[in-house]
Formats: structure tokens, C-alpha cells, sequence
């Protein structure tokens, strides 16, 4: 019970209007999901979930979406059945499917226009915070929670406290929004924000696109975050239009909001970041590495796989060509991005400069379809976790950096500050 | 609901590696995730606890994966409550999904030892070092955490509901 009556963070208010109730922080309540987002891999489990609590078809298919993103195309048999399956359950039921190549799932379920101000989604997937990026409430959760949410439509939720993190100051050249959230994450540590919604505002945010700003939502998880949330602006607005079918009204906090802290950062002192093996808020300026040598750099994934981060890279790379020892492998997020990408040149120049064009989707980031890594081997990556084993040996070392960086250290097969290139 | 039981303590940053290694994840009866049980922290723990036992932890429990593992793993082991000083959010979920009650109370290391016996009372918030006579309250679940929990998890609570009967 609160004694003051205090504003509201966004968190709170898309809680309560998804619940009926007055939601505050700390309080439990069960919200009606606007959308029920899966990939390939966990879908399964959750369909399995949900035909065991008693129901054959799901609550509404108009909002059941599901990407074939991971194993895409598949790279086992195990995932070509799933892909078999869930095609099958696809074509019965009616709900949402998109087929291996259309990309990754947060990616698909973005540029199709689900993801809209105000709307709660829930995701079979850990970094479905990445939706929070268009000033929605999304968050991962496990295969029997999305069961019910299939069977019924709720999901039960605790109300996260919210950190406000103000972010001012200008990026400075080559120095991009990933690596803007790699410092926030060693600042935050990787569960300095448990339980928690983090809200990005500031001057430095406003300014970011609507890709960039995926970027940073993308990585809510890896603090323990719920959720990551920047308030919907123009740019957002900008973005949804003609995609976007039914509107909710933008969703803001209230000035006297109430936020468990607030963390400020100067983005114009930033230099660009890299996090170390074998965990992400192991997070040091690239100065502290550079020279490092590396078998495999990757560019691509929910995180880093879009359009202006194929063209940073791009930007770097023009008329070079990559180190003998480094294998580049480039992974559109998706179908579309690749299409632009292709469109605009930038896919010529990748090439030339010996990168190697994957298939839009999860491509090497999760260590589960291709580009695995050999025990001993390094590999720099724009992906979002690089826990022990992630991209293949559990000998194998993962650093990840932003696009501009990636680009950099595979022209000169150590990592490299894309600014003295 | 009222837990009585005998307490196993550990200590901060319990994960989800330590309470159901990763070269079990391809098991599917929870009975077979039971007998690994916490095996990375101590490999006798499946034949030593008793159906019944409470898990008294610090900070972080559960952090690490989302599997769905961990908690099953607990539960089949016949573990009636975790109760730590902070709880990982996907493992806390979890764990109220298969039916195994989880608590977040601060200051519940410092009010009870291992072997003693501690009793929760999850509608009131409350816990009881009856031994010592030490009480502490917690945020009591609310009532439809507690339901979920009564039928057993989500999976029976929904086919209950769906059936009418809750
Ligand atoms: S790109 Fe990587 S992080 Fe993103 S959904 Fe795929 S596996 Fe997960």
C-alpha cells in the first residue's frame, strides 16, 4: 500500500492496462498478452505445454507468431522435424508462420509491425526485450508459461521496480549504440538489474534509430533485466506507419514516476567497447585488447544484423580485404535487410572483401547451426552473450564488439579501435 | 498453505548449473533429474534429503538458464519451498510453474542453521525458526501464485480452470 500517490513508469501503466487493474511495482497480476512471439526451437515445448493443460488449438491465432529462425535452414534432423511440425500446426491452426530465410524471430516480428507502442509480448525467447525498443512491455519466459499463454491468453507477472538510465552526450564517429549498451552492461553488471525494467532516455537515446535502439533493448537480459523500455517518439511512429494495423496510444512515465535509481552516462566520452570472455558485463574499452588475434568474426543476430550495422561494417571495408587468417561471416537479421542490403551495394562490397553472406536468421550466434568454433579458437562477434560454449567449444573464447569493430579487426585478424582505420 | 521441514543451507549464487548440471538437460522424466539433484554443489545431496525438506539459499538462486529443468529437478526430489535471500527471475517463475514454492526473504541465512526446522506460512508471509523462536515476515504470494501452487503448477491449474474447478 502506497501512501502517496505517486506517477506511474511505463512498466506500470501497460501492466495495468493489460491486467485491469491498478498495477504497481512489486504487485502480481495476471495480464491478457498482445502478442505470444516463438522461435523454432522452444515452440514446440510450449505447443506440448499447452495440449497438456487441455487445449487443442491456441486462444487466438491472430497473435500467436512463430519464426523459424534458429536452425534455419535445418542443420539437424531433429530441427528439420520441429520445422516439419510446427509448419503442420501452422497450416491447422492458422496463427503466424514464417518460413526458414525470413530471418531472425525479434527481427521478423518488428519490421512486420507486431511490435507496437503500449503492447504487452511475451516471447519464448530470452531477448524478446528487444521489443521494447517501440515503447512495448516484452519479456522471455519459459515453455510451460508460453503453454498457458497459447492455451488462454495470460500470463501471470510480477510488476518490476524500473531503473531509469539517462544516457546524454553526442557518440562520437565509429563509436555506435552497441557499444553504448556493452558499457552500460559492465556499469549495471549481468544481474545488477534482477527483476527489474530498465527505461533508456536521455538525449544520446532520442537521437538513436529505431535500429539502434533494438540494440540496446536487445541486451535488458544479459543485466537480468525484464525488460528494456524507450518511451515511442516520432521516429517510432515514423517506423510503424504502414505497418501497423490497430495503434495502442504511445505509453509514457510520468514525471513524478517512481524509480528504484537512476544511472547517468556521458555517451560523448565513450570509446568503443568490447566484452571479454567468458561473460558480458566483462566489458573493456578496446584499447585493453586490441591486438588480439582472431580466427572468426561474426556480424549478424537479433543485436547487430540490420541494415545500418551491414553498412558500418560496409563503410570500413570498402575496397580492403580481410585478413587471410579471419573467416567473416555476415548474417542479414532478415530477408529484408538483406534485399536493401543487396539493393544499396552493400552486399558487393561485403563480399569482395571475402566476407562469407549466410542465410538470414540465427546464423553462428547461439553455436547451434553453423560457424562452430574449434577448441582454442577466438572469435569476435556483434551477437549478445558469450558465456562459455556459445559458438561452439567450450575451449573456444567469444568476444563481442559493435559492427564498426568487427569490421576493423577482421581487416587486421586482431582486434582492432575502428577509429584508426 | 502451511511447509514444515527440516532445512538444507547454501550459500550466494546457487545456478541453474549447480542445481541440475547442463549434461542432464536431455533427460524428460523429472524422477531421472531428481537423482542429479544439486550434484554440482554436493554429490551425496539426492540420497541425503528427505521428501519434505526446505532449501535455504542467499542471493541469486537459481540464476543462469531458463530451464525448466532446475526447478523440476528440486521438486521431484521432494523439496517443499526454496526460500533465499534473492531468487533469479526465470527460476522463480519456474518454480511456481511446476508447483515448488519459492520465497524471496532477506535476512532468512541469518535466522536458521542447517538441520533445523523452519515453518512458512505462504498466505500470511511469515516464517518460523520454532527451535529458536525467531520469526520473519516475507511479501506473502499472492492468492493466485498460492492457487497455482495448491493445484500442483501451471499445467494443472489451467486444466483445472479450464474444467471449472477452480
Ligand atoms: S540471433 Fe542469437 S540471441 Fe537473437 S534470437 Fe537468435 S540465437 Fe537468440
Amino acid at each position: 500500500m502506497r501512501l502517496r500517490d505517486v506517477g506511474k513508469t511505463v512498466a506500470e501503466k501497460i501492466l495495468s492496462r493489460a491486467s485491469g487493474v491498478e498495477a504497481r511495482a512489486g504487485d502480481y497480476v495476471e495480464a491478457e498478452v498482445d502478442a505470444a512471439l516463438m522461435p523454432d526451437l522452444t515452440a514446440l515445448l510450449a505447443f506440448r505445454a499447452m495440449r497438456e493443460m487441455g487445449y487443442e488449438r491456441v486462444w487466438d491465432p491472430e497473435r500467436v507468431i512463430v519464426v523459424l529462425d534458429h536452425s534455419a535452414p535445418a542443420s539437424t534432423l531433429r530441427a528439420a522435424s520441429i520445422h516439419r511440425e510446427l509448419r503442420r500446426l501452422a497450416a491447422a491452426q492458422g496463427f503466424h508462420l514464417y518460413d526458414v530465410g525470413e530471418g531472425v524471430c525479434h527481427q521478423v516480428f518488428a519490421e512486420e509491425g507486431y511490435a507496437k507502442p503500449g503492447m504487452l509480448i511475451i516471447g519464448a525467447d530470452s531477448h524478446t526485450c528487444t521489443h521494447g525498443a517501440f515503447g512495448a512491455f516484452a519479456t522471455g519466459v519459459g515453455s510451460t508459461d508460453m503453454g498457458a499463454i497459447l492455451a488462454t491468453g495470460g500470463i501471470w507477472l510480477r510488476v518490476p521496480e524500473t531503473i531509469e538510465v539517462k544516457v546524454n552526450g553526442e557518440l562520437q564517429g565509429r563509436v555506435s549504440a552497441k557499444d553504448l549498451i556493452l558499457h552500460i552492461v559492465g556499469l549495471i553488471g549481468s544481474d545488477g538489474a534482477n527483476y527489474k525494467a530498465l527505461e533508456f532516455k536521455g538525449e544520446t537515446i532520442k537521437a538513436l534509430s529505431i535500429s539502434s535502439r533494438m540494440t540496446i533493448c536487445n541486451m535488458a537480459i544479459e543485466m537480468g533485466a525484464k525488460t528494456g523500455i524507450i518511451e515511442a517518439d516520432e521516429k517510432t511512429i515514423t517506423y510503424l506507419k504502414g505497418r501497423m494495423s490497430n495503434p495502442k496510444e504511445p505509453v509514457r512515465s510520468d514525471p513524478d514516476a517512481e524509480y528504484l535509481k537512476t544511472i547517468e552516462v556521458d555517451a560523448s566520452k565513450l570509446e568503443p567497447q568490447v566484452a571479454c570472455p567468458h561473460s558480458v558485463d566483462n566489458v573493456k574499452p578496446v584499447g585493453e585488447v586490441e591486438g588480439e588475434a582472431v580466427d572468426q568474426v561474426v556480424i549478424g543476430s537479433c543485436t547487430n544484423g540490420r541494415l545500418e550495422d551491414l553498412e558500418a561494417a560496409a563503410e570500413i571495408l570498402r575496397g580492403r580485404h580481410i585478413h587471410r587468417n579471419v573467416r567473416l561471416l555476415v548474417a542479414p537479421a532478415s530477408r529484408k535487410v538483406y534485399m536493401e542490403a543487396l539493393r544499396r551495394g552493400v552486399i558487393d562490397i561485403l563480399v569482395e572483401a571475402g566476407a562469407i553472406i549466410l542465410s538470414p536468421g540465427c546464423g553462428p550466434c547461439f553455436g547451434g547451426h553453423v560457424g562452430l568454433l574449434a577448441p582454442g579458437e577466438v572469435s569476435l562477434s556483434t551477437t549478445n552473450r558469450n558465456f562459455r560454449g556459445r559458438q561452439g567449444s567450450p575451449e573456444a573464447e567469444v568476444y563481442l564488439c559493435s559492427p564498426q569493430t568487427a569490421a576493423a579487426s577482421a581487416l587486421k585478424g586482431e582486434i582492432t579501435d575502428p577509429r584508426g582505420i | 498453505m502451511e511447509i514444515r521441514g527440516r532445512v538444507w543451507k547454501f550459500g550466494d549464487g546457487v545456478n541453474t548449473d549447480l542445481i541440475l548440471p547442463g549434461r542432464y538437460l536431455d533427460l524428460t522424466d523429472p524422477e531421472e533429474m531428481a537423482i542429479h539433484v544439486m550434484e554440482g554443489l554436493d554429490q551425496d545431496f539426492p540420497t541425503k534429503v528427505k521428501r519434505g525438506d526446505i532449501i535455504v539459499a542467499g542471493r541469486g538462486f537459481g540464476s543462469g538458464s531458463s530451464r525448466e529443468h532446475a526447478a523440476l529437478a528440486l521438486k521431484h526430489a521432494g523439496i517443499s519451498a526454496v526460500i533465499a535471500e534473492s531468487i533469479a527471475r526465470i527460476f522463480y517463475r519456474n518454480a511456481i510453474n511446476v508447483g515448488l514454492p519459492a520465497i524471496e526473504c532477506p535476512g532468512i541465512t541469518e535466522i536458521v542453521e542447517e538441520g533445523e526446522t523452519l515453518e512458512i506460512d505462504l498466505e500470511r508471509g511469515i516464517v518460523i525458526n520454532p527451535g529458536r523462536g525467531l520469526k520473519l515476515d516475507f511479501r506473502p504470494l499472492p492468492e493466485f501464485l498460492r492457487n497455482i501452487l495448491k493445484a500442483g503448477g501451471l499445467v494443472p491449474y489451467i486444466r483445472r480452470r479450464r474444467d471449472g474447478e477452480v
